[in-house]
């Protein structure tokens, strides 16, 4: 071709040609209020690049129905104020179908009545059981509760034939909220908490309290409540201290850079987590297993970094959004009591199983106890 | 108490002591040439251990490690020429306000190259769970590393401000600056010298601690804020001081969670910040006078 404005023409009728596709529908604007950057980045950067990674694949395929994706994605820097403002910006100027996020407890209970009173679909990232309890009609939560993690460390505890522990946690909403559910479920199983001592988020050897509780004849196992590096600590600072009891970490320990950062002090402590950390070792079969495969697959290829499960929770929110909307198309007002319908979708988090009285739509399934095996996460058998 | 637990707690504290000690000194040596509190001090501490453990892929642990603190005080002579050097008689409070600018500067720098993640160096000696027994308590040998690490840089300075000519140079700098200048010292130099060292001192006691305390983009804020109240308690500008006040504030803190619970560790050092500032505000070791007169 020697005419150069020939070229161009072409190109144009190739553009003609392929848009009507895109023009049959509108695009369905979504809103994520994340955060991607701040102290809660380990949470919220791996869901901003999981749901954009979805998003991409999505849309290729054609979309929902043949309506694209449009997601807005939204750094909130780990603050409630920004998240509002975000929020408030998605709902009024963009118009937006959903909101997915936000990272934290703290921001997701900010918008709480936003969502309400805007009827807006939130499905947030955050564990905090106070999201959907008390329950808001467009409020969900797809992490699995802070409650079950504590039952689960239980009732391996009275396997053990465990009584007396000693309970750690950090001063973050993460610790704290942990915390609170440990005291409030301890009698329950009549497990009785000896020492209770909460440490600094930056807190940078813990040998003087582990000496402390050492010193204690009573305590059988440690439980560690924690989301930041203090956890891989802990670990380290029992182990040098020759002290061999048992120790049990929460759900936030699932992140493979602690374990790696505890080195052989990481080797044998029993924490729950979602599968996962686990894709590989599950049966062929189990309806979790394709889903998590090709999620930790797909992300460790795209973005070169170990998939986590809080990038997880950004798969999980989008899926149900999707679900819901082809369900009953891009109307905020029946998202969700289409999400309420849904029964036995496979998440990366779990097996969800939503109701009009159940916005989390997990049960304490959702978790498998792991433990530590040479720097790698294996399920826990005794 | 028992005298493990005793040796124990002792010996978390002068763990802790010493790293606080030494981000100390650095605050110590900026603040004697130029009258300034150097914020980006915590910053060195962070870039020598991001800096050691990423040459560890391509060296052995020692190259990486001097090479580490090479590349830091380059860097601390960078921001110097860069930030201050050009600055005409330029107010303390500019001054200050620079160092906390670049400080967040190095931070998200910090946060772009390495990410969010925590790393760390191996254990100079044994592994994570290695421990020595010391009258029946059980230290790491990192400890020991930290505690030597930090004597000695406490005596390599004292005898480079006694006995070599660049040392006397800074410490004329720091008692009368007009009077060195006349003397016909550059005192502009100096400064860039001070920075130079402090950065190298901070990213020495990064890399030594790294295997204890794990290294974060933003781990440097932290011992930034312990190791300036450290400085004001034994005298801004006082080295000594600084090494007594670090040890004394450690085993206050590792002693204070036997009667306390462990939350309220940090509120007693800042209670004990307030105090002295109300109290002797000079620092625990020095009278007017001598406040009076800057000296290493």
């Amino acid at each position: 071709m020697k005419n150069p404005g020939m070229k161009l023409w072409l190109v144009a009728i190739l553009c003609l040609l392929a848009v009507p596709a895109v023009w049959a529908k509108d695009d369905i604007p979504v809103g994520a209020v994340l955060a991607v950057t701040g102290p809660a980045s380990f949470l919220g950067g791996p869901e901003a690049r999981s749901l954009e990674m979805l998003v991409d694949e999505l849309n290729a395929k054609g979309g929902v129905d043949g309506a694209k994706i449009r997601l807005i994605i939204k750094d909130t820097g780990s603050s409630p104020e920004k998240a509002v403002s975000f929020a408030k910006q998605l709902i009024e100027e963009n118009h937006v179908i959903a909101l997915l996020g936000p990272s934290t407890s703290g921001e997701t209970m900010a918008l709480k009545k936003i969502a309400e009173e805007s009827r807006t679909p939130l499905l947030s990232c955050a564990s905090a059981e106070v999201i959907v309890d008390p329950l808001a009609s467009y409020v969900f939560k797809v992490p699995q509760n802070d409650s079950f993690a504590a039952e689960m460390i239980f009732q391996e505890m009275n396997r053990q034939r465990i009584v007396r522990v000693a309970l750690l946690s950090d001063n973050t909403g993460f610790g704290q909220a942990g915390k609170e559910q440990v005291e409030k479920i301890a009698p329950k199983y009549g497990i009785e908490i000896v020492d209770n001592e909460v440490y600094d988020k930056s807190a940078t050897d813990l040998s003087a309290i582990i000496a402390k509780i050492k010193a204690d004849p009573k305590v059988q196992a440690v439980i560690n409540w924690s989301i930041v590096p203090a956890q891989a600590i802990v670990a380290k600072n029992m182990r040098q201290a020759g002290w061999d009891v048992p120790l049990f970490q929460s759900h936030g320990f699932a992140n493979i850079k602690y374990a790696e950062a505890g080195g052989a002090a990481s080797n044998g402590i029993i924490f729950p987590a979602g599968r996962l950390l686990i894709a590989d070792l599950l049966p062929e079969g189990h309806p979790q297993k394709a889903l998590l495969t090709k999620y930790v697959h797909d992300y460790e290829a795209k973005y070169k970094e170990n998939a986590s499960t809080f990038g997880g929770h950004g798969v999980d929110v989008f899926n149900i959004l999707v679900a819901a909307l082809k369900a009953v198309g891009p109307n905020k007002e029946k998202i969700p009591g289409a999400i309420e319908q849904l029964k036995n979708f496979p998440g990366t988090g779990g097996v969800y199983n939503f109701s009009p009285t159940d916005h989390n739509g997990l049960g304490i399934d959702a978790f498998e106890m792991m433990t530590v095996k040479d720097g790698k996460f294996v399920p826990y058998t005794r | 108490m028992t005298i493990e637990l005793f040796i124990q707690y002792l010996f978390a504290g002068i763990t802790y002591g010493s790293i606080y000690a030494i981000v100390a000194i650095g605050f110590n040596i900026i603040y004697n040439t130029t009258g300034i509190i150097n914020f980006a001090q915590g910053e060195f501490v962070m870039l020598g251990g991001m800096i050691s453990i990423s040459l560890l892929d391509f060296m052995p642990l020692a190259c990486a490690i001097i090479l580490a603190v090479a590349i830091t005080m380059v860097i601390g002579a960078f921001i110097e020429i860069v930030f201050i050097r050009w600055l005409a008689a330029p107010s303390v409070l500019r001054m200050i306000i620079i160092t906390i600018g670049i400080s967040i500067l190095i931070r998200e720098a910090a946060l772009y190259i390495w990410g969010e993640g925590v790393r760390s160096l191996p254990y100079f000696t044994g592994s994570a769970i290695t421990a020595v027994g010391i009258f029946g308590a059980r230290i790491s040998p990192q400890v020991l590393w930290v505690v030597g690490a930090c004597g000695l840089t406490v005596l390599a300075l004292s005898f480079f401000f006694k006995a070599t000519p660049v040392g006397r140079e800074m410490r004329a700098c720091a008692a009368n600056r007009k009077a060195a200048i006349l003397c016909g010292i550059n005192t502009g130099n100096m400064v860039t010298f001070s920075f130079v060292l402090s950065a190298g001192i901070g990213a020495l006691a990064g890399c030594m601690m790294s295997p204890i305390t794990y290294t974060q983009y933003d781990s440097g804020t932290a011992l930034a804020i312990k190791g300036f109240t450290v400085a004001i308690l034994g005298g801004l500008g006082n080295v000594g001081g600084a090494v007594a006040a670090g040890l004394l504030l450690g085993v206050v803190e590792a002693f204070s969670v036997s009667v306390v619970p462990l939350a309220f560790q940090d509120v007693i050092s800042i209670a004990i910040l307030l105090i002295i500032l109300f109290i002797r505000p000079n620092g625990l070791f020095a009278s007017k006078e001598a406040a009076g007169l800057r000296a290493f």
